[in-house]
């Protein structure tokens, strides 16, 4: 099962993990640090590893903003952010998964919240 | 019908292992020309070469075929052997059995088969073989060395103390190179100047060495023993021969606001210079882009404060003609340019400097006299964050795929004088690995842990931002405690990579000498020739090969001095015989064997030719200079009328080996 995972997450993300030479320089990026539970240099060890349960489960992966300093920054080429969203897309993926309920939209809602952003998280986190 | 013997190694088991030998000898036995075949435990060793001999006597070989190892091992020996018993060595052939097959098989019946058909082809080309004569040509006996560091200086003093001139082109004003800026040197600490000074002054009064400062080499010509150079000194506006080093000039000259690179613009010189106290020679050199009286013509104070008259507006570039018969390449290194970095914020703030400035910055004779200052405000640092790796192993295009082999060690050397000097300064350095292989080196790094309280932090930084106040936001990675950290900093230092001299490609083109897609020159072997270029009579010194610390490259210099002496020592070289040659009836002239020639060895003549009618033509020819060919054999495929050949391996040669080995049997 997590060999298939990795496999799954490896061509989706398009992303060697084996180039990665362990600097953090994409952690040491990362605008999202304190708000994650795995950080992106552990996203590439894990994925390297098979733990793509571990890191499917991990709220991390709505915390990352895809700002992609971690893919700009990286020194050898790695783009961790590639497999954040890789994992968030299987998650998203799933059959039957469901995170996103028109129910709850109201009491998101704001003035300043654009249109376009509810229609993305719907795409995003819903069925 | 030549008259071949066969010798068939054992190789004690390395070959006998895999193939069975005496079949081999069994079935060359029988091929044409064939006279004599033998199969022996160790044919490199005495008794095996005497086999040879007594065989080449006995039988009136004309023809031997080896099968053994490669020939890069013992092609000489067996040479030397035939001719030691009277048979042109050329007339000697190799047939790989070791590294080309048993080395590589594991079955003997395959093995064997492969052995047979390796020896048919290698007694296919005997047939072929014609005797060759190596040719002679003489040594000049004078070196040159281009590039003044502490890599060309250590060369150079070898060769001249074993007897020979040497002269040293140095393109800035003064030789030294990098190792004059820095302050001191690890792993022993002593100061760089203390220990390069006198070597430089050394240089400077050894009868045979003549120093062209403030020169470059324009042009090369010629080949291993005669080569024939030109070198362009340029204008410094100061008459060498006069100049005193006095000073007197760099003191009134009004122009003061010139960026000092030897500061690395971290001051100011005048348009009248001497790089520093200790140059060599002590010369001064006028800046034209600066000095107003080459400007505009409105000055010339310093002609007038010049006591001994050596002020020469009108200097122009001289072009000096010299011959060698060796060239040494020794063009050093330079940090790389930061630009691709902007998350260090080396561009938006003084006080990110690189590992060179650091140097600068804690020189006594540096900016701030030695003491370690912001470059910023001038006051005293008490955080500092050095990061190593700074564009280095970096495989994203930005930087140097390699590993710049010194900063790990500098990096320490900073960071543990930086703590005795200043023991209320926090001190930290973000490391992805700590290389420190050399002799004492790990030592010397555990040190400034262990003794000096540097906090090596395992992990790189991400970001420097200048904040308003003059502090350096620093954002890194603390990997083992899995942390993400943020450092209020004073100073941050970029242990920068280092990269070949930007001047090295246009030399390599120049010499004909091979380097690597960083621009590093290519030894001839990595392991057993590392200070000899591939092209004849061009040698490598120093960091322009790969990066190195001093006493690397210390040791390298005095490797290719000795080549250098052992080549200078000779009267005259013994020329390859397997060169090019062309054949003048089928060369229509194009020029393209001269194009793809990397050693160019190709010219070409207007010969006259008797035509059939008894008329002349005059055709143009291309004529090989075996003196200069190396044999490499890339004309004879480029030559489209089939008319370039290669002595030794002819193309009929080849082609009788593919022959031999496609026959089956
Ligand atoms: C910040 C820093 C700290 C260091 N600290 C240490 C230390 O503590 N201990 C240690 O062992 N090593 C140290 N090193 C390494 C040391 O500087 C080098 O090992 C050494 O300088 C290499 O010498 P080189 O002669 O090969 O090159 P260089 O010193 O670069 O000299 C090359 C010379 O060739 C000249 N040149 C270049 N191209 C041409 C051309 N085309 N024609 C004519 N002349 C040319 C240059 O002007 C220069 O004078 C440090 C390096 C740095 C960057
Ligand atoms: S893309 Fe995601 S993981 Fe990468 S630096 Fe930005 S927030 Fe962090
Ligand atoms: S920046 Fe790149 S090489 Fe460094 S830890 Fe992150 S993924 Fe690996
Ligand atoms: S002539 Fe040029 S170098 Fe001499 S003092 Fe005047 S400005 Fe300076
Ligand atoms: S020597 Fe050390 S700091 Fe320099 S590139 Fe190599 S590992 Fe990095």
């Amino acid at each position: 099962m997590s060999d298939r995972l990795k496999e799954q997450v490896l061509r989706t993300s398009g992303v060697n993990v084996l180039k990665c030479m362990r600097c953090g320089k994409c952690s040491a990026t990362c605008p999202s640090y304190d708000e994650m539970e795995y950080h992106p240099h552990q996203f590439v060890y894990m994925v390297e590893k098979g733990e793509i349960e571990k890191l499917m489960a991990s709220p991390s992966i709505y915390k990352c903003l895809s700002c992609f300093a971690c893919i700009e920054r990286c020194p050898r080429d790695v783009e961790p952010a590639k497999l954040v969203e890789a994992i968030r897309l299987m998650v998203i993926r799933q059959q039957g998964q469901n995170h996103l309920k028109p129910g709850q939209i109201p009491e998101m809602l704001d003035e300043e919240l654009p249109q376009q952003a509810i229609v993305t998280a719907f795409r995003k986190y819903a069925k | 019908m030549q008259r071949i013997g066969v010798f068939v190694c054992w190789c004690g088991s390395n070959i006998a292992g895999t193939v069975d030998v005496k079949a081999v000898s069994e079935a060359l036995s029988h091929e044409p020309g064939v006279v004599y075949s033998i199969n022996y435990q160790y044919m490199c060793s005495e008794a095996g070469q005497n086999l040879v001999k007594d065989a080449i006597r006995d039988y009136n070989l004309t023809g031997v075929v080896i099968c053994s190892c490669s020939p890069r091992m013992h092609e000489n020996t067996f040479r030397k052997a035939a001719a030691s018993a009277g048979l042109n060595p050329y007339m000697v052939e190799i047939a790989n059995i070791r590294e080309q097959c048993s080395w590589i098989h594991k079955d003997m019946p395959t093995a064997t088969e492969k052995a047979i058909i390796l020896g048919r082809a290698a007694i296919a080309k005997v047939h072929l073989n014609a005797p060759l004569m190596a040719g002679e040509s003489p040594v000049i006996k004078r070196a040159l060395v281009i590039g003044g560091g502490i890599a060309g200086i250590q060369t150079a003093l070898d060769i001249a103390d074993a007897g020979f001139e040497v002269d040293i082109v140095e393109k800035e004003p003064t030789i030294g190179g990098k190792m004059t800026q820095l302050d001191k040197t690890f792993p022993t600490l002593d100061c760089a100047a203390c220990i390069l000074t006198p070597k430089m002054v050394d240089c400077a009064q050894h009868e045979k060495i003549n120093i062209f400062s403030f020169s470059e080499v324009e042009k090369v010509k010629g080949f291993v023993g005669n080569f024939h150079v030109t070198i362009k000194k340029k204008a410094r506006f100061v008459d060498e021969t006069k100049c005193t080093g006095c000073g007197e000039c760099t003191a009134k000259c009004p122009v003061k606001g010139v960026p000092n690179e030897f500061n690395l613009g971290m001051d100011n010189r005048r348009a009248i210079y001497i790089p520093f106290a200790q140059a060599v020679p002590k010369v001064a050199t006028i800046d034209p882009n600066y000095c107003n009286m080459l400007k505009n013509g409105k000055c010339g104070l310093c002609a007038k404060v010049c006591g001994a008259g050596a002020i020469d507006y009108k200097q122009q570039d001289q072009f000096v003609e010299r011959e060698y018969g060796a060239i040494v390449v020794a063009t050093g290194f330079n940090p790389i340019k930061l630009d691709q970095f902007d998350e260090f914020g080396y561009s938006q703030s003084k006080d990110v400097i690189t590992s060179l400035e650091f140097e600068r910055l804690t020189n006594a004779a540096g900016p701030t006299s030695g003491t370690l200052l912001r470059p910023s405000d001038g006051k005293h640092p008490h955080t500092i964050v050095f990061v190593q790796c700074v564009g280095s192993r970096d495989t994203s295009g930005c930087g140097k795929t390699y590993c710049s082999r010194i900063c790990c060690m500098y990096t320490a050397k900073h960071a543990m004088l930086t703590r005795e000097k200043y023991p209320d300064t926090d001190v930290y350095v973000f490391y992805i690995d700590v290389r420190s292989p050399g002799k004492n080196y790990d030592e010397f790094y555990r040190r400034a842990v262990e003794q000096y309280g540097v906090h090596y932090i395992k992990g790189m930084v991400g970001k420097v931002a200048p904040r308003a106040d003059g502090k350096l936001m620093v954002q890194a990675s603390d990997l083992i405690a899995g942390e993400q950290l943020h450092i209020e900093a004073d100073l941050v230092v970029l242990a920068t990579a280092i990269e070949p001299d930007k001047t090295a490609r246009p030399l390599a083109t120049m010499l004909t000498a091979s380097m690597d897609t960083n621009d590093f020159f290519t030894e001839a072997h990595a392991k057993l020739r590392p200070v000899e270029s591939p092209t004849a009579g061009i040698f490598l010194s120093g960091a322009c090969q790969g990066p190195k610390d001093i006493p690397d490259t210390v040791s390298q210099a005095g490797a290719a001095a000795a080549k250098v002496i052992g080549l200078l020592a000779k009267d005259k070289l013994t020329t390859n015989p397997c060169v090019a040659e062309s054949n003048e009836l089928m060369c229509n002239g194009c020029s393209s064997c001269e194009k793809v020639c990397p050693y160019g060895a190709i010219t070409y003549l207007d010969k006259e030719f008797r035509m059939p009618d008894r008329t002349t033509m005059v055709r143009r020819v291309a004529s090989v200079n075996p003196a200069v060919c190396q044999g490499c054999g890339a004309c004879t495929v480029a030559c489209p009328s089939g008319a370039m050949d290669l002595k030794g391996f002819s193309n009929s040669q080849i082609m009788a080996e593919v022959d031999a080995i496609c026959q089956m049997k």
